[in-house]
């Protein structure tokens, strides 16, 4: 099980300031996506990311959990669900890969978070790591039905 | 005939023959498979791809199905039971009857999200959540977080205002009245209600609470209201549109039903007050 020594090797190291660092940030989406009152979640300061061909990479710790997105590596997982909606990009919460879906306008959802559009898939996956309150991912493959 | 009310207005022992149809069909499996279809469609409906039950013109014709189809399994159990609808633009908070305990139970507790009182409460034992997205196997909410706000209704009027049904590119970026519902677009009022809610009704795995049942049955009604508002005004696309359920295409999985079929929801039910 790599994930779960890759998490504690994770919060023994750095969890306790890589989570904390990010946390006030993450609490401002979500209050920007509570007050908005549209189907339009954008933090402010993340519009450009709509307009963007693609996201970029992050691999951080948030609240003491791995996030990491990224191009798809392609490797073993591939379709799970007989469909690839990250448009190429995977996101993964301590190693388990999050279902996302990529928006007509750029933005995105996940499974966790399915009807509240996220403007990036690092909003997205903190999102997820706040809705899930500590909880794993179930894998993808057992969900299909 | 079945009569869909307002679930403000139901008796005790109404509500109390609701949750048991609900209970029965938990038990014997029925109800999990619902949900399994749900997901199973959420997580393949694309904007870009192929889509049925979401994002796309059919989200209305396919989800009147998808709830004819579940109250008809609870009808199996006990013929006296309809889906009510939860009008949320008057039942607003989480003070209302819909989430007491001999009802639906209310929000969870801060620790864990959990619901702790009601018939569907983990507690219970008869509430187990087996089609889940992640490890928690407890029913979860989170009633009207971080100050979220259901709508109103004169934000349900703008939207009922909307003169065309849908329009191309007939996905999450449309224009007009389906979009605008849903919630993609716009003053949003189907997905709002849905992160309102918060727990399992956020997910692809939302039917996981009952009050999935009575959000949709509103959603239902509204259209029929739409309809009356604007007789002229056909479901759109009529025809030969990619990727997309037309008027006249039938629908997964039933591959028996199509948008047309699903017009006039008077065959199949009626309303306690006008639609």
């Amino acid at each position: 099980m790599p994930r779960l020594t890759r998490r504690q090797a994770l919060s023994a190291a750095v969890g306790a300031t890589a989570g904390l660092a990010v946390t006030g940030a993450a609490f401002g989406t979500a209050q920007a996506a509570a007050s908005s009152g549209t189907g339009r979640t954008e933090a402010a300061g993340s519009q450009h990311a709509v307009h963007q061909a693609a996201p970029g990479s992050f691999d951080e710790v948030y609240r003491g959990r791995r996030i990491q997105g990224g191009p798809a590596d392609g490797g073993g997982h591939g379709g799970h669900d007989g469909g690839h909606h990250g448009y190429g990009y995977t996101v993964r919460i301590d190693g388990d890969e999050l279902h996302v879906m990529r928006n007509a306008d750029g933005t995105w959802i996940s499974v966790v978070n399915h009807y509240e559009p996220r403007s990036t898939l690092r909003a997205l996956a903190r999102a997820a790591v706040i809705d899930l309150q500590g909880a794993d991912l179930v894998p993808l493959a057992s969900l299909s039905s | 005939m079945t009569v869909r009310k307002n679930q403000a207005e139901l008796t005790a022992d109404e509500k109390r023959r609701f949750v048991n149809a609900l209970l029965a069909l938990k038990r014997n499996g029925q109800y999990d498979a619902f949900v399994t279809t749900h997901n199973a469609f959420i997580m393949s409906d694309t904007d870009d791809g192929d889509r049925v039950g979401h994002r796309s013109p059919s989200f209305l014709p396919w989800h009147r199905r998808y709830l004819i189809q579940f109250e008809q399994a609870l009808q199996s159990v006990d013929p006296s039971v309809a889906v009510p609808y939860w009008d949320w633009t008057v039942d607003r908070t989480a003070a209302s009857s819909l989430w007491a305990a001999d009802f639906l139970g209310g929000t969870g507790r801060s620790r864990d999200s959990q619901v702790m009182d009601g018939p569907f409460a983990a507690t219970s034992g008869a509430w187990p959540v087996t089609v889940r997205v992640d490890g928690r196997t407890f029913l979860r909410r989170t009633l009207g977080a971080n100050g979220r706000q259901l709508p109103t209704r004169a934000e349900v009027d703008s939207v009922l205002a909307m003169s065309t049904y849908d329009a191309a590119p007939w996905n999450s970026a449309s224009d007009g009245f389906r979009n605008h519902l849903e919630g993609w677009r716009g003053v949003n009022l189907h997905n709002r209600v849905h992160v309102w809610v918060g727990g399992q009704m956020g997910t692809g795995a939302s039917p996981n609470d009952p009050v999935f049942w009575m959000h949709h049955a509103f959603i239902d009604k509204l259209w029929s209201q739409w309809q009356q508002r604007h007789p002229n005004s056909p479901y759109l696309p009529a025809a030969g549109t990619p990727n997309v359920v037309d008027l006249r295409d039938t629908m997964r999985p039933w591959n028996d039903v199509t948008p047309a079929d699903m017009l006039d929801h008077r065959p199949h039910y009626t309303y306690d007050t006008a639609a």
